[in-house]
């Protein structure tokens, strides 16, 4: 993928907003991933993989949407900022699931109802 | 709203730059929205302390004589919904803070002043929703909405009321979103990171507060409409359900919800202390840091609002540590004030009596937060007056008392008019007293056991509750005082010089009211904030 | 530094051209952020109840069409590609281009919600609404299975509705465009739309695994 090289010119100051995207050839490119991967991921579903098919179909969704984030919205060029932004959204909701679950997968280990 | 005839007023400020009502209703200057938002909080206040009125008139006697439980129930949850969402989470940051973020960095407005308006114009349609709520019959669920009491047996209002809110909602996300790409882009040449008033990091504190849980609100209440108005699942039992995923939910908004409150009014106590004790605050960057690791902490302890719920007890554990450790950055702030104000020249005008009151109220009300965080504790004193004194500290006496602060220390700014000097402190002093008599024997009653959201109880407690009653009535007297003499000094009170407090933030170095773009020239700034030269000190009124 | 067309579009307050496209840039992120949050409400009472329910999501999800679903994830895939090349073109000041892209994107997103519309009338006539006509035939635990279903409504009718927002702002670019209001220099609008439309479409990425691809293997 040399098409990214051209305009992935460092940024340090966050002040900087001149971030062109990449070239139509990069965008192609990822189109095609996107639309293989949704063919696959369909497809290795009704393949028997035990208990690993939700783990791989959710590989293949973060992997998707990652290339629609990097190079579809531009946050590959875009500011530290921006990606600071973008970060701190994915923890929150990690910090959500995670500690939500956590109540519900240590239910009942006291084996008395409701603790 | 404030007169134009005025000899002085002749010189052009925000309020007469442009006149008659469409300049205000379609105004995209921050100053005159938070004009528009000071009366609409202030309305919503009104109303709530009306309902708070009617709940303490109550529980003056034992029996449930003067409201069927019903009726009663619908009090406080009116009460309840209008304080939380309708005033304390936009009072000061939509009132104080779109009014002086912008001009503490010298921006001449807002990011999105359009925005701006808009939130303004969602707070009232969210506002018309409960009013609708009120008028129509109320709503008795407590202001938690739990399901599924909310969800399959309330005979009130939910679907309305939980519109209303999450409607309301999206106002405080739009808010917050303005404030921080303001703090990012919006900040006069040199006024760096750290030469930003403390004013400033709280509200950036509570803007990533608000970005990021209330959304979530917004969606629990969207599936709690769903679910009581299409009788389908998401946390009723009968369709497997789990409503204390509601409470998850709920509370991840709403604990933080708390630091959305508390947080705004830290920043206008530290700007009140430092001024009035003219010197710089102690521990700059810890109070700046502390504001952001509340917000962050603050997203991590919610659980302790479900101990007695069904959650894990191994939950339950590690959110009762993390509820102690939220308490570690609020201390900071405590022992940041205190030292500042160690051997400063402590100037008592009003804004700070009210700052004062805010430490020592806040503290009890932190205190106390650490009683109810304790497991074993909390079990005792779940849903009993201790844990209403508790929030009230923190919220009444936190969050208003900052509030009140505030409105004293920016008045003359604001509006170009000084205020009584004597009647705002006797109105600061009865307000103090009449709280701690309202909320101290509270404490005392949910200790020996009685339950929150009861119109009626035991003869025994008679004495303590007439007590708290007794103290709302100062109470309601300390804020009709102020709102007197503060709508009096609007037409009456003496002309406000610039600098009336010898502060040294940016919004004190343009005219009392400002123009229209807050500063003649974009300010410059060459040196740290807080900086008192020996000159500055002696211009004190 | 920046064109006189640019600086027409300079709001009051700001300093220069570069500082308001910053601004909403940002914005538009935080904006972003906060529709992460507003899902992610839902993915959480999704993983909570699959988790709790796993016979009945997967026996329930088994009644979803896989192959629409993913004829429709294409669409949504070819939407975006389409939107990405709508900024792309205006960036180069092509505008019968950015015409073309934005009209192709509005029928594609239109191709989108007509399938999804097929689908739920599918559901309908089958009685797999939430309520009290449900019923999920051959269900295991079908009991629960209403609750996969109004999640599944409540996940894809979200998602839905801002698909309908974002046609309807579509439409007023196109016309926007057609007025040549967008220049190289300034095409803000079409800029912060395409990061709204992928968002959109980032959203159905993880919809589409976790509400039609739930154990296809054991039927």
């Amino acid at each position: 993928m040399s098409a990214l090289k051209e305009s992935s010119h460092d940024q340090t100051t966050e002040g900087h907003a001149a971030h062109h995207g990449p070239s139509k050839g990069v965008y192609y490119a990822v189109f095609a991933t996107l639309i293989v991967l949704t063919w696959v991921t369909s497809w290795i579903a009704t393949v028997d993989l035990g208990p690993f098919n939700i783990y791989v179909a959710l590989s293949i969704a973060v992997f998707k949407a990652t290339m629609v984030l990097f190079f579809f919205m531009h946050v590959k060029y875009g500011t530290r900022l921006t990606k600071m932004i973008i970060m701190s959204g994915i923890y929150w909701l990690i910090l959500l699931l995670f500690i939500v679950m956590m109540d519900f997968w240590t239910r009942n280990w006291m084996g008395v109802p409701g603790r | 709203m404030i007169t134009a005839t005025h000899p002085v007023e002749t010189k052009k400020n925000y309020l007469n730059a442009e006149e008659g009502l469409k300049s205000w209703l379609l105004t995209s200057d921050h100053k005159r929205i938070a004009i528009l938002y000071l009366i609409s909080v202030t309305f919503f206040f009104a109303l709530g302390g009306m309902y708070a009125a009617l709940i303490r008139l109550e529980l003056a006697t034992p029996a449930g004589d003067l409201v069927e439980s019903n009726v009663y129930n619908k009090f406080f949850t009116m009460h309840g919904v209008i304080m939380v969402f309708f005033f304390l989470i936009p009072s000061i940051p939509a009132v104080l803070g779109n009014f002086f973020l912008p001009m503490m960095i010298g921006a001449k407005d807002l990011a999105f002043p359009k925005i701006n308006l808009l939130s303004w114009y969602i707070y009232m349609v969210g506002g018309v929703f409960t009013l609708y709520v009120l008028l129509s019959g109320g709503v008795d669920t407590g202001w938690t909405f739990y399901t599924p009491f909310s969800t399959s047996y309330s005979n009130g209002y939910v679907i309305a009321a939980g519109l209303g809110i999450f409607i309301n909602g999206f106002s405080a996300i739009l808010t917050g979103l303005n404030f921080i790409v303001t703090v990012h882009r919006m900040r006069a040449p040199g006024m760096t990171w750290f030469r930003m008033p403390l004013f400033v990091w709280a509200h950036y504190a509570t803007s990533m507060i608000q970005i990021l849980g209330t959304p979530v609100i917004a969606v629990t209440l969207f599936l709690l409409v769903l679910e009581r108005g299409l009788h389908i699942g998401f946390f009723d039992p009968a369709y497997g359900g789990d409503p204390v995923l509601y409470q998850h939910l709920f509370w991840f908004y709403s604990h933080p919800a708390v630091y959305i409150m508390i947080l705004p009014s830290m920043g206008v106590v530290t700007e009140i202390i430092t001024t009035f004790c003219s010197k710089k605050p102690f521990g700059y960057t810890f109070i700046a840091f502390s504001s952001v690791a509340i917000a962050v902490f603050g997203f991590l302890v919610w659980g302790h609002h479900l101990f007695v719920s069904s959650q894990s007890i191994y939950a339950g554990l590690v959110f009762s540590v993390l509820s102690y450790i939220v308490a570690i950055p609020s201390a900071i702030k405590v022992f940041n004030w205190t030292a500042t104000m160690y051997k400063g020249s402590v100037r008592l005008e009003t804004p700070m009596l009210y700052a004062i009151g805010f430490i020592g109220l806040f503290t009890v009300g932190g205190l106390t937060g650490l009683f109810l965080a304790s497991l074993g504790m909390n079990v005792h004193l779940t849903d009993t007056y201790f844990v209403i004194a508790h929030f009230h500290y923190v919220m009444v006496g936190g969050a208003i008392m900052g509030f009140m602060g505030g409105i004293h220390y920016w008045w003359p700014k604001m509006f170009g008019r000084m205020y009584s000097q004597v009647w705002s402190k006797v109105a600061a002093i009865i307000i103090f007293t009449g709280f701690n008599l309202t909320f101290f024997p509270q404490f005392i009653l949910g200790y020996m056991g009685m339950p929150r959201r009861y119109h009626a109880y035991p003869a025994e407690w008679q004495v303590l509750n007439v007590l708290s009653s007794a103290g709302a009535s100062i109470l309601g007297l300390g804020y009709l005082i102020a709102i007197i003499y503060l709508l009096y000094s609007l037409k009456f009170g003496a002309i406000a010089p610039p600098n009336p407090w010898g502060a040294t933030t940016l919004e004190w170095m343009t005219d009392s009211p400002p123009i229209a773009e807050n500063f003649e020239v974009t300010p410059v700034i060459t040196q740290e904030v807080y900086t008192y030269s020996a000159e500055e000190v002696l211009h004190v009124v | 530094m920046s064109s006189p067309a640019a600086a027409a579009n300079v709001r009051h307050h700001f300093e220069n051209a570069e500082q308001q496209k910053d601004a909403s840039t940002i914005g538009m992120w935080i904006f972003l952020v906060t529709e992460l949050m507003f899902f992610g409400g839902l993915f959480m009472a999704y993983f909570v109840y699959r988790q709790a329910y796993p016979d009945a999501f997967a026996s329930a999800s088994n009644k979803t069409d896989l192959l629409i679903g993913a004829f429709n994830t294409t669409v949504l895939i070819c939407s975006s590609l389409t939107m990405a090349l709508a900024v792309n073109a205006a960036a180069v000041g092509k505008k019968a281009l950015l015409i073309m892209f934005l009209v192709a994107t509005l029928l594609l997103g239109s191709a989108f919600l007509g399938v999804k519309t097929y689908e739920y009338h599918d559901k309908w006539v089958h009685h797999e609404i939430p309520g009290q006509h449900f019923e999920c035939e051959g269900c295991k635990d079908s009991g629960h299975a209403s609750l996969f279903f109004s999640l599944y409504f409540a996940m894809t009718g979200l998602h839905a509705s801002h698909m309908i927002i974002g046609a309807g702002y579509l439409i007023f670019l196109i016309i926007q465009a057609k007025k040549g209001k967008f220049t190289p220099a300034w095409h803000t609008p079409v800029e912060m739309f395409g990061l709204y439309w992928h968002f959109i479409d980032i959203v159905w990425i993880f919809l589409f695994p976790l509400l039609y691809l739930i154990d296809r293997v054991h039927k």
